[in-house]
């Protein structure tokens, strides 16, 4: 990938994506959520030396969306947040708060 | 067989200056695993952009943080600025650049300060702190106030400074930089700080990579990146190389901090040596429609703006990670196996900002 | 002896940006040397005579703020220090903000500004002081009248 491409991929591909990147040395950076008209838009970065690379997935509201954790383990923090925000369904993360990373007075405030 | 407990530690803690709560498991006086809870500080100004419009975010965003508002305020409309193809005069360049870094000498004096306390040394936390106000007062001369500064916008600077107060400025630094020299001695050869950081806290190079941390946390680890070589501000015509160490520990991290405040003095003098004449804002027209993530290097390490924009006034998504969300996993790693006395120094080695952590 | 000879204070950080929590540790600091009025900073609750919250009140930091009041000893007083602790300031507005300090705890000064000066936050912790004697006073009366 060029330095600041965002590649737009499939749900299930996520996991093999990444892992190609975790292959060629990347690290993680950040994950970000963003709600779209109908849905939500994930984007994953990576980094590598000042190089910075996107993954983005387009999601509909009900989607799963298979956790990076095991992978890149500080992923858990980045999906329990968006988690607790945007109640986006996150399966198997590797230490999971169910909801409880941030105790609101509103739930899933970006929903 | 030694017995396994779990401490709770914080929100309120009389080393914490801010709230973090972290479960501690203990074998007898050995932490072998830490769980973080965080939300204490949590208050959804990400959100706020929905109700405040793209000029007026610039005021919440300085406010994610106290510490270094300046920069938060910078790094948003660095990537509001990209996003509507706007081009800062060279001044306005020139202008941030210095601000930037005498927000990285405070806050770092500050760190070393609540470093002190945190191994009881109450005489070097005063002197950190008192050396700071010298900076805080070059903040108030220059823009008006102490914490919040207020002098970014959308398009430039709010205010300028004169030649007279530039030449004041690198008399005060060079004041400064002899008085830090002396408290530096103290930081790095005194034999009972030296007892309390040394071979304690390690991170290797490979778990920083892994754990992706950043700033000096990182740099004591040996990884040589900074994101104020990617270029924004005036940051390409100064001459500056990342400050790395390659041993990793707690000493380490303090003796990066120290050496990066000197290069922080290096970094104002090349930028009053060479600021160019003239404006310091140009008028922006129109809205901000369109993506971009903007880096920034904070004194705790690279921050990232995301701006999304949809060509009204009100933005669509803005999104900060900050760095110490991105330095939490490497703290965790620390702690394991260590005592548990030596918990506070760990947590406050990678500087924590819960403010920005949580926003 | 009067307890506002050497009052010691308790601080903790609502859900401040940072500014005048970092604004309430300078003021102990040489230059403005709150210590010369006999002022202790602790962190301990059961020590402290004046609180001093910095930042609004969010669900979860409401019970810790309840906490540590209900830890101190009379008579104590309560400072909230900056808007956002006055009444949530520019935060506001914010999905997880429930409003100033007093909407968990009794605040008897407030102290205003984003963020507070050292010199607003002594002239603050002097009023509470004041007030510190004053509630004493009223606690020996009640007492004698009992």
């Amino acid at each position: 990938m060029n330095d600041g491409e965002i590649l737009v991929i499939d749900t299930e591909a996520l996991v093999t994506e990444v892992l190609k990147l975790k292959h060629q040395n990347y690290r993680l950076v950040q994950i970000c959520a963003t709600k779209t008209g109908e849905g939500y838009e994930l984007t994953y970065s990576f980094g590598k030396d000042y190089e910075f690379v996107c993954l983005r997935l387009n999601i509909k509201e009900g989607d799963e969306v298979s956790s990076i954790s095991d992978i890149y383990k500080p992923a858990f923090l980045y999906e329990n947040e968006i988690h607790d925000l945007f109640d986006i369904q996150i399966k198997m993360i590797s230490q999971d708060y169910h909801g409880n990373l941030y105790r609101m007075k509103t739930k899933t405030p970006y929903k | 067989m030694s017995v396994r407990s779990i401490v709770p530690f914080g929100p309120q803690h009389p080393v914490l200056p801010e709230p973090i709560h972290l479960d501690l498991v203990l074998e007898d006086e050995k932490v072998v695993e830490a769980v973080p809870s965080i939300g204490f500080v949590h208050r959804g100004l990400e959100k706020l952009v929905e109700k405040k419009d793209y000029q007026q975010y610039v005021y919440v965003a300085e406010r994610i943080c106290g510490i270094c508002s300046f920069m938060h305020g910078m790094g948003y409309c660095e990537a509001v600025e990209h996003v509507m193809n706007v081009e800062i005069p060279p001044r306005a360049k020139y202008l941030r650049t210095i601000w930037c870094e005498m927000s990285r000498i405070h806050s770092h004096l500050l760190w070393l300060g609540l470093l002190a306390d945190a191994f009881g040394f109450e005489s070097l936390f005063m002197q950190s702190w008192r050396l700071r106000e010298k900076i805080l007062d070059m903040f108030e001369v220059s823009t008006g106030g102490r914490v919040i500064f207020s002098v970014n916008m959308i398009g430039g600077q709010r205010r300028d400074m004169d030649a007279q107060m530039l030449s004041m400025f690198s008399k005060v630094l060079d004041d400064m930089e002899r008085e830090l020299r002396e408290i530096s001695k103290t930081f790095l050869n005194d034999y009972a700080v030296q007892s309390r950081l040394k071979d304690v806290g390690f991170l290797t190079k490979e778990q920083a990579h892994e754990l992706g941390a950043v700033g000096p946390f990182m740099r004591a680890s040996g990884i040589a990146l900074d994101s104020r070589k990617l270029g924004y501000a005036a940051y390409p015509d100064i001459d500056f190389e990342p400050i790395t160490s390659q041993v990793g520990d707690s000493y380490a991290r303090c003796d990066v901090r120290i050496r990066e405040i000197f290069q922080s003095f290096d970094i104002i003098r090349q930028a009053i040596a060479k600021i160019p004449e003239g404006e310091v804002a140009v008028p922006v027209k129109g809205m901000p429609s369109g993506e971009h993530f903007m880096r920034v290097e904070q004194p705790r390490g690279e921050a990232i703006y995301y701006v999304k924009g949809n060509g009204t006034k009100f933005l669509d998504r803005v999104r900060v990670r900050t760095p110490t969300f991105a330095n939490l996993p490497g703290m965790l790693e620390t702690l394991k196996g260590c005592q548990l006395a030596d918990v506070p120094i760990l947590i406050l080695t990678i500087d924590p900002c819960i403010s920005c952590t949580e926003r | 002896m009067k307890i506002s000879k050497s009052p010691w204070i308790i601080h903790y950080d609502g859900s401040s940006c940072n500014g005048c929590d970092i604004e309430v540790l300078d003021s102990l600091m040489p230059k403005y040397d709150l210590e010369r009025f006999g002022v202790v900073n602790t962190g301990n609750p059961k020590h402290a005579d004046i609180f001093l919250v910095t930042g609004g009140i969010n669900a979860q930091n409401k019970p810790v703020v309840q906490q540590i009041y209900s830890q101190m000893p009379f008579p104590k007083v309560v400072v909230a220090v900056g808007i956002c602790a006055c009444n949530g300031g520019i935060f506001k507005e914010c999905y997880n903000i429930l409003g100033g300090v007093d909407k968990a705890i009794p605040v008897d000064i407030y102290v205003p500004g984003c963020a507070a000066r050292p010199e607003a936050i002594i002239d603050g912790v002097m009023k509470a002081v004041a007030l510190l004697d004053k509630k004493r006073e009223e606690m020996k009366k009640e007492a004698k009248e009992n």
